[in-house]
């Protein structure tokens, strides 16, 4: 990735708006037992997310989104790169200096079980962080509670409960309260709704998009269901083997794929309305991949994707694609991309 | 969605009532509560049982003392009649709770008076070994699981070489070497002759048997998403070792103080038999023992009592442990409540 790249994203994405979050070449590889090959798990990222805007990222399983998204907000270290909050380098922080910029961008998880502590009340589990940052005596800290609580739909009756008496959705509502109760400007939300019953997820899609209306919030949004993503981004970015693909705003890239495995992806989500798959644009083909996702581990030379798309040719094999920014304003990494 | 809203609703009971509950309807536990609370008790009635019941001392020898039993007075000790008549055979269990209820030891000492003060070391060092051994070896464990890296490397590998010796034979060795010497490790000193010595020894060998399974469930809660979004909260580390990981350990800690009490006690009967435990003039169940051994054939009671008191208050412990893990597991009651 080169430093046009990543000023072209600024003019010519979609939302106007400050680049809050920038992320520039970042990598994350974990060493593989035994052997000298490491695991790929983001391999040379990079992104901006501009102020108020959410940018979903999609991508299959093991597809490194989760991974990206810890290194976005530095819960996993970089193996490189660089990630700026703010307009400040934060990847290489000390865990001291960081501390007083954590409470600007928080994580909502995907497991809203896994994600609070069995052990605590709810209460107490949104009021930790304020305690962490000192937000003030203990009735103040009370109050902000009750508000937290309010903002998100809880009752106060439920403070002094335990996780396990709520249900998923409650639970995952208790998660954002704990992300929100620190003000923050980006809330990276991994899966938040993928471990929900699809009645649920609405609710709390509709949560996100209030919040985010109310307090200006910035979201990056990781998703492995399209519709999901579709219905909240602003933009999107495709992953695949760690690397992002496509990155473009959500209407441009659910019409026109550029990039031929984001194509793939997309014929793959079925359509309600006439149970064809052609929502927009010209009538797709279902396009069924071949092969298996190469391991992380063992990554195909050249463009990750070759392995398993319909149209590599023999550069494809020798030289990786660069994610290149095209005249309609999208990136893609492709040699031989399907749109402008 | 299974919650019902209803406001007003009670403050929902916590881990810790929810737990206590669960053992207060646990009969077998509740009943080997009460055999220990009673071990407990009569331990601790000792001197009342020496002063005004047998008055006796039991740490002061009797050799030519007398007694009464059935009105005659007749001496504690009396010149044995077997083997090449060396020995004394001392007066046997009377079941006369004012004149040697159980006999007298080879040096005319009340076995009984010396039972109940023997509970008190053996119960004080079981427990204390117990609590210190759990304590530690939390702590232990989870700074070596949640600090991982180098300074994991170098705990688990000390565990390893204290787990790899067997208990016993280290137990042996540093009480040979420490009751010489006393022990002196930075501001903490332990006199030779003091309870507190079989109580580090005892406490330092069983602690890799805390810390190694705690360690695990560290290992494992590091992982867990509520732990990183306390990261992501900005709170230091040792904010979340006690808001976080400690109260998801703790109940596993506890768990272990029972089981650990019984093992201390069992120990220290083992070291006391042997000489390198509890030191004269204090008696511990394990040093009655060993008093009893020369009267095996002529006076059995010396030894049996204190067998039967160690195997009784150990089963008890093991029960309520039971009982503890029970009523503790978190895991269990987390899936049922879900």
């Amino acid at each position: 990735m080169t430093a046009q790249d990543i000023v072209a994203v600024d003019t010519d994405a979609p939302p106007a708006g400050e680049v809050l979050l920038r992320a520039t070449d970042v990598t994350k590889h974990y060493p593989v037992r035994g052997r000298r090959q490491v695991l790929r798990a983001v391999d040379g990222v990079s992104l901006a997310v501009l102020g108020g805007e959410t940018l979903g990222v999609v991508g299959e399983s093991g597809c490194g989104k989760s991974t990206l998204g810890r290194c976005l907000v530095r819960l996993t270290e970089l193996t490189s790169g660089r990630v700026e909050f703010d307009g400040r380098d934060i990847s290489t922080l000390s865990a001291r200096r960081l501390r007083p910029v954590r409470p600007g961008m928080q994580l909502v998880f995907q497991d809203p079980q896994a994600s609070l502590n069995p052990r605590r009340r709810a209460g107490d589990i949104v009021a930790e962080p304020l305690l962490v940052h000192r937000y003030g005596n203990a009735s103040a800290v009370r109050r902000r509670v009750r508000e937290l609580f309010d903002v998100v739909g809880l009752a106060a009756a439920h403070l002094d409960r335990y996780p396990h008496e709520f249900s998923g959705g409650q639970r995952q509502r208790i998660g954002i309260a704990r992300a929100l109760a620190t003000n923050p400007k980006l809330i990276v939300a991994d899966e938040p709704v993928s471990a929900l019953d699809v009645s649920i997820q609405a609710q709390v899609l509709n949560l996100f998009a209030d919040l985010q209306e109310e307090f200006g919030l910035t979201y990056v949004f990781i998703a492995h269901d399209l519709g999901v993503v579709r219905h909240v981004s602003d933009r999107i970015a495709v992953m695949y083997l760690g690397e992002i693909v496509e990155l473009a705003g959500t209407e441009a890239l659910y019409s026109d794929p550029a990039h031929p495995y984001t194509q793939a992806l997309l014929s793959a989500v079925p359509d309600i309305d006439d149970g064809t798959f052609a929502e927009d644009g010209p009538t797709r083909e279902r396009i069924v991949l071949t092969g298996e996702v190469p391991s992380p581990a063992d990554k195909p030379t050249g463009c990750p994707f070759r392995t398993r798309c319909p149209y590599a040719q023999d550069l494809c094999a020798v030289e990786r694609p660069r994610l290149t920014p095209k005249a309609s304003g999208r990136q893609v990494a492709c040699h031989f991309p399907l749109a402008g | 969605m299974t919650l019902s809203p209803s406001p007003g609703a009670r403050r929902s009971p916590g881990p810790w009532r929810t737990a206590a509950g669960d053992l207060l309807r646990n009969r077998t536990a509740l009943a080997a509560a009460a055999v220990l609370l009673l071990v407990v008790l009569a331990s601790l009635c000792a001197p009342l049982y020496a002063d005004h019941i047998a008055h006796t001392d039991p740490f002061q020898s009797h050799v030519s003392g007398t007694t009464v039993v059935d009105g005659k007075t007749v001496p504690v000790l009396t010149p044995s009649s077997t083997g090449l008549g060396l020995g004394v055979t001392p007066i046997g269990p009377t079941w006369d709770p004012a004149h040697y209820f159980l006999g007298a030891d080879n040096q005319g000492r009340d076995v009984l008076a010396r039972l109940l003060y023997g509970g008190r070391t053996s119960l004080f060092i079981g427990f204390t070994a117990a609590l210190l051994t759990c304590v530690v070896g939390t702590l232990v464990g989870v700074v070596a699981g949640y600090a991982g890296g180098v300074v994991d490397a170098v705990i688990s590998r000390v565990l390893d070489v204290v787990w790899a010796f067997p208990v016993y034979l280290l137990a042996i060795c540093l009480s040979v070497v420490l009751l010489t010497n006393g022990l002196k490790l930075g501001p903490v000193t332990v006199d030779a002759g003091s309870l507190w010595l079989p109580v580090t020894i005892i406490a330092a060998i069983y602690v890799p048997y805390i810390a190694r399974p705690l360690r695990g469930q560290v290992l494992v809660l590091r992982n867990k998403e509520y732990i990183q979004a306390a990261v992501g909260s900005g709170a230091p580390t040792p904010r979340i070792l006690r808001r976080e990981v400690l109260p998801n350990v703790v109940p596993t800690a506890i768990v272990f103080v029972p089981l650990m009490t019984a093992l201390a006690m069992l120990t220290e009967s083992a070291l006391s038999f042997l000489s390198v435990g509890v030191q004269p003039p204090d008696a511990s169940w394990g040093t009655i023992i060993e008093d009893g051994l020369g009267l095996l054939y002529t006076r059995p009671a010396v030894t049996i009592a204190p067998g039967l008191l160690i195997a009784l208050t150990t089963a008890a412990l093991n029960v309520l442990g039971d009982g503890v893990r029970d009523a503790l597991d978190p895991s269990a009651r987390l899936r049922g409540g879900v």
